[in-house]
This record gives structure tokens, C-alpha cells and sequence, in this order.
């Protein structure tokens, strides 16, 4: 088995997280290895509708987090090439009654107060902000800072930077065993399917699968997936031009319930075809199609955007959220094991969440004070073994 | 955006298959087994429909896209892209390109849909509903 | 069309769950339904066709063939006989036979399957059909290959200018190149030049000599072997120029096919430098093969395999079972074979499905099913041969310049393709999908995954197999349909609903169907 020259850092996870840890991380000057037992964006990254959201998060580490993100994703929009569809398209929120409509101008009102655009908009003007609205609503909020990549293209595009900065890429290798000091002492590096790579940090970032790499670790995380269908229609002209979704959003990403939830969210691509989302439902590893699912999505949408009735469906697919009990990542240190790191658990909101994410993890491996506060997402909160957290206030 | 006309010329080197049809080099079978390509016009059991804008004869339960290729009509979609021309490939209803507007409505499997007396089949632009688009 | 949503959610004929469920109507569908009519099951048949044939007995609509009495094809006796026998048992109820019915998925429900189907061109949302058994005939459909020019009219599937011949009495030009690989072409040429059509060129990429080097099997397969002969004395009969080893690798023309490029290709299917010669011609008919239609297989769970020809097929074992309990298939499905080992599968495939539900083999037909069995093995065999003759060499992906479009639904050309795999590291169709399109478009793949697959993987990947699609829905559903299959409409909860027209009324249909 082939022993490389040792690296600083190996990344475990090809998708869009990884891909932003290994872009930060070699840009500090660190050397980095970014292992998938796949491709890139093989998993939930390639599932994903590539939504950068704040419309969606209370005030909280997570809306701090989305934020900082945002800012990243402008910037970089700026760097990498134009094929990730970096799209500042803002999100459109929009109430059926008169009871969500109070409730989602109350949410609005705390998110302004942190940092988040956020404008009312009446009944009759919504027709003018979407066309092909059902008539009849009793009015939404914009919110435009709400913007959309292609997130794939982000992520393949964010790891062949970091591999011109100098990362190293090995697709198509499985992270078999995480092994430390012996008698409980830190990180030494990884043993893969093809070799063994020794690196003083191992940071994870497997999505959905987070739970078995850290048990490679002999550390727990309660990742699990939580499964979304999207479907995919014929390609059609520009019909909807922001992030289109329905107040009871977000209740149901905020919900901790297994059950299925579903709640319409439209939105257009820039190459034609429109994309309905969105279920949640805590099924396992479940790939087989749910027809009282995509039905269901079906009809919200078409309430929702009564146009889209007459149109095909030529696609569906579906992708497993990582899900941590909480709704909060897992971004920082693991205080169980010096030199593990956790970047993963970010659930629907991974694209978006990505950069702010691989900066913070390239800040503390670089010992340096990270952007935000790191203890809302510490990795270790969910084990009873570790006595004592900064998270209690988050977490209710 | 290429628009498509029907060609009044043949392709390479076939002369039109009826005069005074569309004609280009595509043809109709007269039967198998039997040589020479036959017209649809000369048949008395065929009627009319129109392709964007001329008269097109089809005999009774031809597809859309068999009238078309009788008539020396090889294309009637556009690309989204590129704005090319595309008509019948796979002549089973799997691959899609010879999707065409009929009676208003797009993405039509020409392949598939049988030729009506008094349809109004027009040559389908990009995703076939510009209209939609304020 | 079942305009309501109780219509449309009940079981066909509103009966409870069939005995078997056989999809498609094509020689195996056919075989399969009647035999295991014969045996006393309930059948439904589920065809997307107007008629029942398949591609192999496709033949003119009743209309055309009444107006054009000489064009039906030569009576294909075996198919008659089917025919009678469905008709038969259509009429004491046996057999329900759906036609015009697409199955877009099939879910468990219990100890049943679910198919559910949409009806039409626009694919309005039909009837679902409960059954205990599935029989899997969905057919194939033809493998493509791109290369500079292939997207300009006039460019068709050899199988698209046989069914376009066949059910429309029709011909894309006057002088026709048929070009790929396979005996299909061989076929083609003949029934194209029967029609009228000059016929220039056969170009065949693989040699016939590959066939040599199996005597045995050949000799099992005297049918093929006739077959071969007959064609080949009616193709030099019309003067049809057999040229082995060759691949069409251009065609030019603007808007239309005015000429072809004929290379010579070594044995990797590389084009001979300097070896291009022009061919003039108004169409070509080109193809490599078919490939199994699986996405129903897929989406159930059914374990494939690579065939010898390179692409997926199912895994069957000789009971024509496949690795999901309940679940038969019978055909193309299990690897391309065609008509005779398509018709041998679906009578073994009922006899099978016959002897589970009694509980044991069937004494009455063991004999039968024995001859079926040695049938099978000679034709699979041959199958298998044919398949390892024609499989494409890796050298074709020379064909395909960087301009080439390789996704002909979504414009993707082989150099995108290309850096995909160089500059974003994408080894497998999947991966490349996500980042070009390549096999997003109408088609979902179904005429560029076979391409977009070899141009992924790298030369030391050796032959890795390519894993088929997961393609839900099967086919193209109404937003509407899909809606309507939705039983939990709440008007409360959708947005708009009570005052949106065409959306969810009260426990009702959840999209509005148009006229």
C-alpha cells in the first residue's frame, strides 16, 4: 500500500462542503487530500436545488452562519467561472391566508433585525414580482438576498481551485479507517481503499454519511438522512424568476418530525426546465420513488403556479439530507479526538451554508480566531459523555 | 433563429416526389415489395392538413412525421440552442427530436401522433411555448 | 380517459388485483399474456402502442392498410396466431388488454405492485393497475453512436426508418446509406430497398468473420445462419455495396443529408487515417444495436448485468425470474435477441409464472418447457456472439470531434464532455450529466447514455460496467396527472388553493386536466 509524503489536512467528502474546506484550506497554505470513495458531488451536493438561502432561518447561529456564507458565495461568484449559474435571483415567500401572512411578517421582522433584507409585499403586487401566481394570496415577503448556484458546477469548480492551489484529489477511494496516537492521542492520518495518507488533521465532510466517517473516528454523530424529492419539468421560457415557496416552508424545515412534510418550492432554472420541491421525511436510505409524495408536490406546485399544470414532468429525483437533531451542522474540532474536525449535518441548506463553513474549519486548523462563534455547532454536543455546552440556548 | 421552410427543391440528386407537394428527397414507400415511391397524392383516400402554413396530404392513420417525410419534409423542430433543425430520428417515440407543435401545442411526438384532416402542424421553436414569456 | 380522480385512481375495470401484470405488448408481452391466459391466470397486458406487435410486428394503422391493402407486411404466421389467441382470451375476460397505456412507475402497495400509467401524447394520468405479479417486456430501443453530422435531417435510426416504413409506409430519401452495426442493418437495407429506396452502401463497423470463430453456436442457430445468407443474397441482388469494417464518419450538408464520409476503422473501431471516401446520398439509416428498456426493471430494484455487447440487461435466472420476488421479464430486457428468443422467453416466463402460483412445476407442460429451455440456451448463445461481434470498439470515440453533439436533446457536444472529465474530474455518466446536461433533455438519456458512458471513462477503467439509469418517471407525466394521484389535497394547507382555478378543490383532483 503505497504511504504518500504526509499532508496537513485530508478532507473526507467530495461534495460541496468538502470542496469549500479543501478551497479554503489550500489557499491558507495548508497541503490537503480530499478523499471520495466516489466523484465529486456524488451525493447530497448533486441532489441539491443549489440554494443560498437566508429567507428561511430564524435568527440564530444558523442565519449568522447563512450570512457570513453569502457574502463568501458574492465573492467568489466573482472568481470562479460563470457555469456555476450563480444566480442573485431572491426569494419570494408568499402566505395563502391571512393567518401565515401574520405569522410570516412577524418572522420577517426578527430576521430584519439580523441583518436580513426583507419587504412586504401586497396582494396586488405579487402578479407584478410573479406572473404566474395563483391569484387569490394574501401577499409575501422578498427577500433578495436569496441567491441560487448550479451545485455541481460550484462544487467541481471550488475543488479544481483548490487542486490549482495545490490539493490533491482522490476520487473513487473509500476512507476505510480514521487512526490516531496510540492510547487515545490525536489524528495521524487515514487509511483509503488504495493507500494510507498521514495528515495531523482529518476534517469530515461526508454529508449525509458524517455519522459513519466519525465512527471511523470511534466518535458518534447522530447524522441521518432526510429524504426530499424534486421534480424536474420539460424545459420552459423564463416562467419564475425567484425562489418561489409557500410560508409552511418553514415550519417543515424546522420540524424534527420522521413524517413526511411537503411544501411547494418553485423555482426556474437557467436552462429551461423548472424545479418543484420540496418533501422531507426521515425514510432511511430509501431510493425507490414515492408516488404519494411526488403527487403531492405536484399539486402544491400547481397551485402554487396553476401554469405549470399543463406542463410535463420528465424527472424526478431525490437526495438525502444530513440531519442532525438539532438543524444545526457540525462545524469545528471533535474535543474527543485532537485533529478531527467536522464540517457536515447542514441538511437542505449545504450549498449555501458550504463556504462559510470551509472557512471557519480553514481558520481554526490555521489557528487562527474564526468569523463567528463556533460553539452552537460544536461536534461533540449530542454525546451525554461530554458533560458541558455553550448550545442549551440554541437548541430549543 | 433558423425558421424552417419547406424546400421546394430536392436534396441531392431525387427529384420531388409529387408535383406540386412539398418535395424534397425524403419519399413515401409506394408498398413493400414494390419499387418506385408513389406519392400519397396520388391515392384518393388521403386529406389535408397544413404545415406551417402549406397544404400537406397524409393517407388515413399516418403519423405527422410519415406525412412529412412523404411529402419531402425532414425537419419541423428547432433547437433550443442552437436554433437547428431537427425532424424524426428514432421513429419510436424514445428520443424526443421530432417534437412538433400541433394545433398549438407543442412537443408533440410527431413520430407518434397520427395526421388529422384539418390539423394545424407548425415547425416547433426551442421549448414551443414563447407564448408563455411576457 | 378517466376524468375524475376516483376513475383514475381505482383499478383498471375496478376489479382487485390481477394475477399477472405483463408489460408490453411486443413478442415476449404477447407470448407471455396468452400462455399464461392459457394456464388460467387473470392477465392484464399494459401496452403505450396502439396496437399490439412492438416494434418487431409493427405494422400499418387498420386505416392505412385498408387504403394501401398491398403494404401490410408478409403475414407473419406466428403473430397471427398470437393475435387470435389474445383476441380469445379478451373475449371470455382472461386477458385485459391496455392499450395506449404507458407505465410511468410501478410502487409496492402490501403484497401488490402498483403500476401506474398515463395515457396520450401529453402523458394524461391513467388508470393504475393492482397485481400480485409483474412481467417485465418493455423491449429495447437503438443504441446510438455520434459522430460530425449526425444531427442534420434526414440522419435517422436504422430501427427509425424500418418503423417509419413499416407503420407509416414511408422512406427518409431516395438513396439511402444504412450504416452502424448489427444485423439489424442487414434487414434494414433489405426492406428499404423492397420499398423503393436505392440502397448505395451497407457500412458495417464489426466483420462478419467474428462470427467464424463460434461454429458451434452457429450451428445450433441454422435459423440465423438462413437468415444471414437470405439477406445477404438480397442485398447483392440490389446492389447493395457490403462494406465491413467501415463506419460512416461525417455527414455533410447544411439543413439536409447531401453526402457521407465512409472510413475504414481497425479492429478498435478507429477511423484508417487517410481512408475517408465520399458517398453521395439524401439519408442515412444508422445504428449500433439496440438496448434493453429498463427503467421499470431499475426502479423496482432488479439486478443487472453487462452483456457481451456492452450495455446493462437484467439479471434472469432460467425460470426468467428476476432478483426482485414476484418479478418476471422476458426478451430484450435480459439482453438483445430478438424476435425468436424474445417469443421463447415470454412463453418460459408464463410457464413459470404459472408453476409459482400453482405451487410446483407443471406436469402437463414439462416437455414443452423443456424444448423452450435448449431453445434459450442456443439462442442466448447466439445472442451473446452477436453481441461480442458488433460491441462498439473504444476507437469510435475518434469519430466524435469536440463540435460533435453527443446530447441531441440539450446541444452537449463531446469536447464539453470532454473537459468535464479532464479539467472537473468526472469518470462516470452520472458525474457528467450533472456538470454538461448530457442526457438531461426529453430523452433522459435514452439516445446518449450508451455515448456519454464510454466518453466518461478513462481507457483504465478497462470495461467497467456501465450502470443504467435511474429514469423516473418512465416516460413524460402531466404536472396535472401527477397531481392527481394525490389524496391528501387539503385546500387549507395549499396556497391559494380555494380561489385558484384548476387547483386542489376540496378532497377533490389536484390539478385541473385540460380539454
Amino acid at each position: 500500500m503505497p504511504i504518500r509524503q504526509p499532508v496537513d489536512v485530508v478532507v473526507v467528502g467530495a461534495g460541496v462542503v468538502g470542496a469549500a474546506c479543501a478551497y479554503y484550506a489550500s489557499r491558507s497554505g495548508l497541503s490537503v487530500a480530499v478523499v471520495d470513495r466516489g466523484p465529486v458531488a456524488g451525493g447530497t451536493t448533486g441532489a441539491g436545488e443549489g440554494n443560498l438561502l437566508v429567507s428561511d432561518k430564524a435568527p440564530g447561529p444558523e442565519l449568522d452562519l447563512a450570512l457570513l456564507s453569502l457574502s463568501l458565495w458574492r465573492e467568489l461568484a466573482e472568481e470562479l467561472p460563470e457555469d456555476i449559474e450563480f444566480d442573485p435571483k431572491g426569494g419570494l415567500v408568499v402566505a395563502a391566508g391571512d393567518a401565515s401572512l401574520g405569522a410570516l411578517s412577524a418572522s420577517a421582522e426578527e430576521q430584519r433585525a439580523s441583518g436580513v433584507e426583507a419587504y412586504h409585499v401586497t396582494p396586488d403586487r405579487l402578479r407584478d414580482v410573479e406572473p404566474h401566481l395563483a391569484p387569490g394570496l394574501a401577499g409575501g415577503i422578498l427577500y433578495p438576498q436569496d441567491c441560487q448556484v448550479q451545485p455541481a458546477l460550484a462544487a467541481a469548480r471550488l475543488l479544481h481551485a483548490a487542486r490549482r492551489a495545490g490539493a490533491l484529489f482522490l476520487p473513487g477511494e473509500e476512507v476505510l479507517e480514521i487512526y490516531g496516537e496510540p492510547g487515545g492521542g490525536g489524528v495521524r492520518g487515514v487509511r483509503t481503499s488504495r493507500r494510507e495518507l498521514a495528515a495531523a488533521v482529518v476534517v469530515n465532510a461526508a454529508g449525509t454519511w458524517g455519522g459513519r466517517v466519525a465512527a471511523l473516528a470511534g466518535v458518534q454523530l447522530p447524522v441521518q438522512p432526510r429524504r426530499g424529492f424534486v421534480l424536474v419539468t420539460e424545459p420552459l421560457p423564463p416562467l419564475i424568476r425567484h425562489k418561489v415557496y409557500a410560508a409552511e416552508y418553514m415550519a417543515d424545515v424546522a420540524s424534527g418530525s420522521a413524517a413526511l412534510q411537503t411544501s411547494p418550492v418553485v423555482e426556474g432554472t437557467p436552462a429551461g426546465p423548472v424545479l418543484i420541491g420540496a418533501s422531507r421525511e426521515r425514510v432511511g436510505f430509501e431510493r425507490t420513488l414515492s408516488v404519494p409524495v411526488v403527487a403531492r408536490l405536484a399539486a402544491q406546485a400547481s397551485a402554487l403556479f396553476p401554469v405549470l399544470a399543463d406542463v410535463r414532468v420528465l424527472r424526478t429525483y431525490h437526495g438525502f439530507r444530513p440531519y442532525l437533531p438539532d438543524h444545526l451542522p457540525a462545524i469545528g474540532p471533535d474535543g474527543r479526538m485532537p485533529g478531527l474536525f467536522h464540517a457536515c449535518g447542514h441538511e437542505g441548506a449545504g450549498i449555501g451554508l458550504a463556504l462559510a463553513t470551509g472557512s471557519l474549519i480553514a481558520s481554526v486548523i490555521s489557528g487562527e480566531k474564526p468569523a463567528l462563534d463556533l460553539a452552537p455547532f460544536a461536534p461533540d454536543r449530542f454525546d451525554p459523555l461530554v458533560p458541558c455546552h455553550m448550545t442549551e440556548e440554541w437548541a430549543s | 433563429m433558423i425558421r424552417i421552410r419547406v424546400r421546394t427543391t430536392a436534396g441531392s440528386g431525387g427529384s420531388a416526389p409529387g408535383a406540386g407537394r412539398p418535395g424534397g428527397s425524403a419519399g413515401s414507400a409506394g408498398s413493400a415489395g414494390a419499387a418506385g415511391a408513389a406519392g400519397p397524392a396520388d391515392s384518393g383516400a388521403g386529406f389535408e392538413f397544413s404545415f406551417d402554413g402549406l397544404p400537406v396530404r397524409a393517407l388515413p392513420g399516418q403519423s405527422i412525421a410519415a406525412a412529412l417525410w412523404a411529402a419531402g419534409v425532414l425537419s419541423w423542430r428547432t433547437t433550443r440552442l442552437n436554433g437547428r433543425p431537427r425532424g424524426a430520428f428514432c421513429g419510436i417515440g424514445s428520443c424526443y427530436d421530432c417534437l412538433a407543435s400541433v394545433n398549438g401545442a407543442p412537443n408533440n411526438r410527431a413520430c407518434l401522433v397520427p395526421a388529422r384532416p384539418g390539423d394545424t402542424v407548425t415547425t416547433q421553436e426551442g421549448n414551443g411555448r414563447a407564448w408563455l414569456q411576457e | 380517459m378517466p376524468g375524475s380522480r376516483s376513475e383514475a385512481r381505482a383499478p383498471a375495470g375496478g376489479r382487485a388485483a390481477t394475477g399477472l401484470a405483463v408489460v408490453g405488448a411486443g413478442p415476449a408481452g404477447l407470448a407471455a399474456a396468452v400462455t399464461a391466459a392459457d394456464h388460467g391466470l387473470d392477465v392484464t397486458v399494459v401496452d403505450a402502442a396502439a396496437a399490439p406487435g412492438g416494434q418487431y410486428f409493427r405494422s400499418p394503422p387498420e386505416e392505412l392498410a385498408a387504403v394501401r391493402p398491398g403494404a401490410a407486411p408478409r403475414g407473419q404466421r406466428g403473430f397471427d396466431d398470437l393475435l387470435t389467441r389474445l383476441t380469445a382470451h379478451r373475449a371470455t375476460g382472461r386477458v385485459r388488454y391496455l392499450s395506449g397505456h404507458h407505465v410511468w412507475t410501478a410502487a409496492r402497495t402490501g403484497d401488490d405492485w402498483a403500476l401506474h400509467t398515463v395515457t396520450g401524447q401529453a402523458g394524461e394520468g391513467g388508470p393504475m393497475v393492482l397485481t400480485r405479479r409483474i412481467l417485465l417486456a418493455t423491449g429495447a430501443y437503438e443504441r446510438q453512436l455520434p459522430f460530425p453530422g449526425w444531427t442534420i435531417p434526414g440522419v435517422v435510426g436504422a430501427a427509425g426508418a424500418q418503423a417509419m416504413l413499416k407503420s407509416g409506409l414511408v422512406l427518409p430519401g431516395r438513396r439511402v446509406v444504412v450504416a452502424g452495426s448489427g444485423p439489424l442493418l442487414q434487414a434494414v437495407a433489405v426492406s428499404l430497398v423492397q420499398a423503393g429506396a436505392r440502397v448505395p452502401a451497407l457500412v458495417e463497423a464489426a466483420g462478419y468473420g467474428g462470427y467464424a470463430r463460434a461454429p458451434r453456436v452457429l450451428a445450433a442457430n441454422p435459423a440465423k445462419l438462413t437468415e444471414g445468407l437470405r439477406h445477404g443474397a438480397a442485398l447483392a441482388r440490389a446492389g447493395v455495396r457490403v462494406m465491413s469494417h467501415s463506419a460512416v464518419t461525417a455527414v455533410h450538408g447544411a439543413d439536409r443529408v447531401e453526402a457521407v464520409t465512409v472510413s475504414r476503422v481497425d479492429r478498435d473501431w478507429r477511423p484508417v487515417p487517410g481512408s475517408g471516401r465520399t458517398l453521395v446520398c439524401d439519408a442515412l439509416a444508422v445504428g449500433h444495436g439496440l438496448t434493453p428498456q429498463l427503467e421499470l426493471a431499475v426502479e423496482i430494484g432488479c439486478d443487472t448485468t453487462v452483456r457481451a455487447d456492452g450495455s446493462p440487461a437484467l439479471r434472469l435466472d432460467e425460470r426468467l425470474r428476476t432478483s426482485v420476488g414476484g418479478v418476471w421479464a422476458a426478451g430484450e430486457p435480459g439482453g438483445i435477441g430478438g424476435v425468436g428468443l424474445a417469443l421463447v422467453e415470454g412463453e418460459l416466463a408464463a410457464h413459470a409464472v404459472a408453476a409459482e402460483v400453482r405451487g410446483g412445476p407443471l406436469r402437463e407442460t414439462a416437455g414443452r418447457v423443456r424444448s423452450l429451455l435448449r431453445a434459450r440456451r442456443a439462442q442466448r448463445a447466439f445472442a451473446e456472439l452477436m453481441g461480442a461481434v458488433h460491441r462498439p470498439g473504444p476507437g469510435w470515440r475518434d469519430w466524435a470531434d469536440d463540435d460533435t453533439e453527443v446530447c441531441r436533446c440539450e446541444e452537449v457536444t463531446a469536447g464539453r464532455i470532454r473537459t468535464a472529465v479532464t479539467e472537473l474530474g468526472a469518470s462516470d455518466a452520472r458525474t457528467v450529466k450533472l456538470f454538461t446536461r448530457a442526457g438531461m433533455g426529453w430523452c433522459q438519456g435514452r439516445t446518449c447514455g450508451f455515448a456519454v458512458h464510454e466518453l466518461a471513462r478513462s481507457d483504465s477503467d478497462g470495461a467497467r460496467a456501465p450502470t443504467p439509469d435511474r429514469r423516473m418517471p418512465a416516460c413524460p407525466v402531466l404536472l396535472s396527472a401527477l397531481a392527481g394521484e394525490d389524496t391528501t389535497a387539503d385546500p387549507e394547507e395549499v396556497a391559494g388553493a380555494s380561489e385558484t382555478p384548476g387547483a386542489a378543490e376540496p378532497g377533490g383532483n389536484g390539478g385541473n386536466r385540460l380539454p
